[in-house]
């Protein structure tokens, strides 16, 4: 299964945060009650009514001059998702991976999941519970990529950051847009593309955008069993990927 | 724009200064990520504040707001000081070579002319010299010193880096690499672009900073290319369209200028203001206006207005002589209570206009106030305001509840002119209705009490013509069509005749003598009886550029880059054949153009090129600058009321004590008002910070329309200012705590971003703070969300235009309770 894949092109993204809005309407999740806590990244957070976030970093660059970094996250809908086999240890109707895209949606049945040990097994910090119980993140707008549709972030964005496609295609994207980066920031880098369907492409040093911008930056037992699974030998994976 | 959206996409380097397109305008940067990703554009972002737009810029440098001109002079001095103009377009398309006549000086920061009473220039002290035709003298070789172009170097060579650093606060290292960078688009095949906003418009300095870059762009021949132009990026969807069709005190739709009460008849109006010039060579465009402005009348008044009455011109409004009605000046007299009843459609002055405690005072001395609008809002209920007993207020308050714009079918005028018709999505919901049904019954309802009970000067009301609605409802097809204009009787032109009642064509076919109509001259060809061309949605492009000529369409007459003649050569071969705008390829006989023809966009005047291929000049050609008097781009500019060239003044309100470009502090002739609201406070240490307003991405204006939409609220919930973390630390202040921000005119409680992204400025030595705030907060909703930035702004204007200086002025910010 090829299936479908996200490019996240952060060197042209301008955190206009039409995809975090867009995300909102197409999924119509409400609003949190937010304040200004001396930052533009409102929500503060993912939550369970916001699935797209694009996170704000700023730091001093070079010469005095600040670098201001937008990371519009959202879950990575990973080729072997470690959330999946947790929800399905506790419920057969919490979860399924969709064979056409790839996509990793959550079910109704995934609040019988507990929702610290799905969130703890995701190495991105993606899952967030709902206020009725559900686990829920994004949907690759399977409803609309179904259809024929690309997902609404991808629609809306003005840029070119946000792309969508089949996942060989966006695998191509990626090096020919990482190519073209890397004479400007040499530091670019795509984001664990062989085992996510979400790829970022990044300019500087991931953990400069956010804590969970890479697998494996954060500490915790579960996550670590996690990541083993996650990126087990590419032989292994590439044997799952055919049977599947 | 004088150029478009789309042809942002055709530049090799992108100013953006005055304007944060990123987050302002988002989808603009659609098209500076191409320029920048197809063929390597490069970026400039030049803000007091590391915005979005910074972010992504090849190169980024901050400058203390309302010293733009201290830049950009520094810029002229540099293209001219390093010979990095276009010498050939300089010479034939500006008009460097004209001499200005000797009563022109400019000393200690004055223009020859100066009033000091009256606060105002004497403009025919900036004249040119004319020869014994009546034709602008001119020195091809540029040798005389009165020559504007030595005029203009003279005025320049005072902008050197190491002063204008002083000023603006920028490293001398990084204006040199700034000026360098877009100087680089002087070479004949390069094209260099300004994106500008109100952070250029909104200073008492607003016109002339614009003139700066204009000047800039004219030596570098980057006007009337692809990929170049003076780019203004307007404020709201449809500004570029309440600008054309005169929303604004001092034109009539068209830029047709008001008539004032010493014009006291058409044919005195028309002399003038109608330019004149003795130039064979100049087109000078507006000697048409008398066509316009009849035309214009007859739209107004149709049967009613006859040559024996003056195509009702006596009807019109008219001006007192030399006295202002803009938004300052309306608010001013409101305060003064010398005038009792107001609209406010579609508006939220409370919230938007420059020193809102000034405006929240004035609507206090109103009798009625009918306000028009979807939501409530800091006007509609100014009387419940903070400190405001309701009891005291004597206005009369109504509220018309209207529709949304996706709930009316009309057209939209985008900045790069386009006029773009917009479908009805859905009915008006509750008891809104559209603006024009409201309009429409309003004004029935007004003739019908004229036609009852009389009333002061009736005629105007009697005669207006009003067939714009069936059944009490408004329909715009009729509005566009009326802008357009009719044949307002059978006419025969040649072998063609055009019936009473179609539609013109094209402004050239308008006539003075009252057998046309136009609404808005401009917009004649919009709507033509092949259709309406603004619901053009052909997305075919032959041009190769990008014009895209039959989506939608743009004034004037579908021509979709202005100027576009200056983007050839003298025998009407483009500067870039890679980009080419218009090209002339008429026949060639014995080394002379035989016929004429021209392909590419509309060209400006289909005349014949200046030159033959031979060499020989033409003497029916046209220089391209057709709407100058003379025809040549205005590096020397006499029109304006407060100078030929920009000169560096300091805002009103300013934290130096010494304009280090001349004796002069502050704009000598720039608008400034006396109530006792109206308080300007420079070097005093109880405002010791510079401070400037701007706008985010997920509100709209005072936030009327996005304030209640909860997705956007979410992302921006509150009033914020974001200062350094320097100045923070002097202040005591944490990163996200409330804190109190104050000027001499009003305080706001707003959350304070400390942030990387500004740095203190040093300033002839000292350490200057500026802090930002974004206006689009109100007391209504939501309940802690703060209120307006501009109730700290400064009822001060540009002496041209009245625009208020809220990009620039001082405040104080501490901590609450300290």
């Amino acid at each position: 299964m090829a299936g479908k894949s996200f490019l996240i092109d952060t060197s042209r993204c301008t955190a206009c945060r039409g995809c975090q809005i867009a995300c909102k309407n197409w999924n119509q999740n409400g609003v949190e009650p937010t304040k200004n806590v001396g930052s533009h990244q409102n929500p503060p957070d993912l939550s369970g009514s916001t699935f797209k976030l694009v996170r704000f970093s700023e730091h001093m660059g070079k010469d005095n001059k600040p670098v201001w970094l937008f990371f519009a996250d959202q879950c990575r809908h990973c080729l072997e998702p470690p959330c999946k086999d947790v929800i399905e240890g506790y419920a057969d109707d919490g979860v399924v991976q969709d064979e056409a895209t790839g996509a990793v949606v959550y079910l109704p049945g995934s609040s019988k999941a507990p929702f610290d040990e799905v969130r703890q097994s995701c190495p991105y910090n993606i899952p967030r519970q709902a206020a009725d119980g559900r686990l829920v993140k994004c949907t690759m707008c399977i409803d609309r990529v179904s259809n024929g549709l690309i997902p609404a972030c991808v629609k809306t964005c003005p840029t070119g950051a946000m792309n969508f496609g089949d996942r060989d295609a966006m695998l191509a994207l990626g090096k020919e847009r990482l190519a073209k980066v890397q004479k400007m920031y040499p530091k670019a880098q795509l984001l664990d593309a062989e085992q996510v369907r979400t790829i970022f492409l990044v300019t500087a040093d991931p953990k400069l955008y956010h804590e969970f911008a890479v697998a494996g930056l954060a500490p915790g037992i579960s996550r670590k069993l996690a990541l083993r699974k996650l990126f087990r030998p590419a032989r292994e994976l590439a044997a799952k990927v055919k049977v599947g | 724009m004088t150029n478009h959206w789309i042809d942002i996409g055709n530049s090799d380097c992108i100013l953006i200064m005055g304007s944060n397109a990123a987050e302002n305008h988002p989808i603009s940067f659609k098209w500076v990520t191409k320029a920048r990703e197809e063929h390597g554009a490069k970026l400039i972002s030049v803000d007091p504040r590391f915005t979005r737009t910074s972010s992504k810029a090849d190169f980024y440098t901050a400058l203390r707001s309302g010293t733009d001109i201290a830049f950009l002079g520094g810029m002229i001095n540099y293209i001219l000081s390093q010979k990095k103009y276009f010498q050939e377009y300089v010479l034939e398309y500006t008009n460097a070579s004209l001499i200005v006549g000797d009563k022109y000086s400019f000393k200690d920061g004055l223009f020859s002319g100066f009033d000091p009473k009256a606060k105002k220039y004497d403009q025919s002290t900036w004249a040119f010299a004319m020869d014994d035709k009546g034709v602008p003298k001119r020195d091809l070789t540029l040798k005389n010193p009165r020559c504007v172009f030595n005029l203009l170097k003279q005025h320049y060579s005072r902008y050197q880096p190491e002063l204008v650093s002083k000023i603006t606060g920028t490293p001398v290292a990084d204006l040199k690499k700034v000026y360098e960078m877009y100087a680089t688009t002087g070479a004949k095949d390069k094209a260099g672009t300004i994106m500008y906003a109100m952070g250029w418009t909104q200073h008492t300095v607003g016109v002339q900073n614009i003139r700066a870059m204009s000047i800039a762009q004219l030596l570098l021949g980057n006007m009337g290319i692809a990929g170049g132009g003076v780019n203004a990026l307007r404020g709201e969807s449809n500004v570029q369209g309440s600008t054309d069709q005169a929303l604004l005190f001092h034109i009539l739709p068209g830029y047709l200028g008001t008539p004032n009460s010493k014009l006291g008849s058409l044919q005195i109006y028309n002399e003038k203001s109608t330019p004149k010039s003795a130039d064979p060579l100049s087109a000078n465009w507006w000697q048409n206006k008398p066509k316009y402005v009849v035309s214009f009348l007859k739209s107004m008044f149709m049967d009613a207005a006859t040559k024996d009455n003056d195509f009702g011109y006596d009807w019109m409004p008219k001006l007192d002589p030399g006295k202002s009605y803009s938004w300052l000046d309306i608010f001013d007299a409101m305060y003064q209570g010398k005038f009792t009843g107001f609209f406010s459609w579609g508006q939220n002055p409370a919230c938007s206009g420059a020193n809102s405690t000034k405006t929240r005072a004035a609507l206090a001395k109103l009798d009625w106030l009918v306000t028009v609008n979807l939501f409530d809002n800091e006007t509609a209920s100014f009387w419940k305001g903070g400190g405001v007993d309701p009891k005291q207020v004597k206005t009369e308050v109504f509220f018309l509840p209207c529709a949304a714009f996706m709930e009316k079918e009309g057209s939209l005028t985008n900045s790069g002119r386009w006029a773009q018709w917009r479908y009805k999505a859905q009915e008006p919901q509750g008891q809104s209705r559209p603006d024009g049904d409201i309009m429409v019954e309003l004004f029935k309802e007004i003739r019908e009490l004229y036609k009852s009970e009389g009333g002061p000067l009736p005629e105007p009301i009697l005669n207006l013509y009003w067939d714009y609605g069936k059944d009490g409802k408004f329909d715009a097809h009729l509005v566009a069509k009326a802008i357009n204009g009719y044949y307002t009787q059978d006419v025969t032109v040649k072998d063609k005749t055009y019936k009473k009642g179609e539609l013109v064509a094209s402004f050239a076919m308008l006539q003075a003598d009252g057998s046309t109509s136009s609404g808005n001259w401009i917009y004649c060809n919009s709507y033509t009886e092949q259709g309406n061309n603004m619901a053009r949605r052909d997305k075919s492009d032959a041009s190769g550029i990008g014009l895209y000529p039959k989506w939608s369409w743009c004034w004037p007459v579908n021509r979709r880059i202005l100027y576009n003649r200056a983007s050839v050569d003298l025998k009407g071969q483009p500067w870039n054949p890679n980009r080419t705008v218009v090209k002339f390829t008429g026949e060639v006989k014995d080394g002379k153009y035989a016929t004429s023809k021209w392909e590419g966009d509309v060209p400006d005047g289909g005349w014949f090129p200046m030159m033959n291929p031979d060499g020989s000049r033409r003497d029916d050609s046209k220089y391209p600058f057709i709407m100058q008097t003379h025809g040549f781009g205005a590096l020397f500019g006499p029109g304006r009321n407060d100078g030929p060239f920009p000169e560096h003044y300091e805002p009103i309100e300013c934290p130096v004590e010494k304009n280090l470009m001349s004796k002069q502090l502050t704009n000598p002739v720039a608008a400034t008002y006396a109530t006792d609201q109206d308080i300007y406070k420079t070097c005093d240490p109880r405002f010791p910070f510079v401070a400037t307003t701007y706008r985010v991405t997920e509100h709209w204006q005072t936030g009327v329309l996005t304030r209640w939409l909860p997705w956007l609220l979410e992302a921006e919930p509150q009033l914020f200012v974001e200062m350094s973390q320097q100045l923070a630390k002097l202040k005591g202040i944490k990163n996200g705590e409330k804190v109190l921000v104050e000027s001499p005119r009003g305080s706001v409680e707003a959350v304070a971003i400390v942030t990387l992204r500004f740095q203190p400025f040093k300033i002839g030595g000292n350490e200057i703070h500026e802090v930002g705030l974004p206006w689009h907060y109100g007391w209504i909703w939501p309940a802690d969300g703060g209120d307006s930035a501009n109730l700290l702004t400064p009822a001060a204007g540009d002496p041209n235009t009245r625009i208020p200086e809220t990009k620039a002025f001082m405040v104080n910010v501490r901590k609450k309770g300290a």
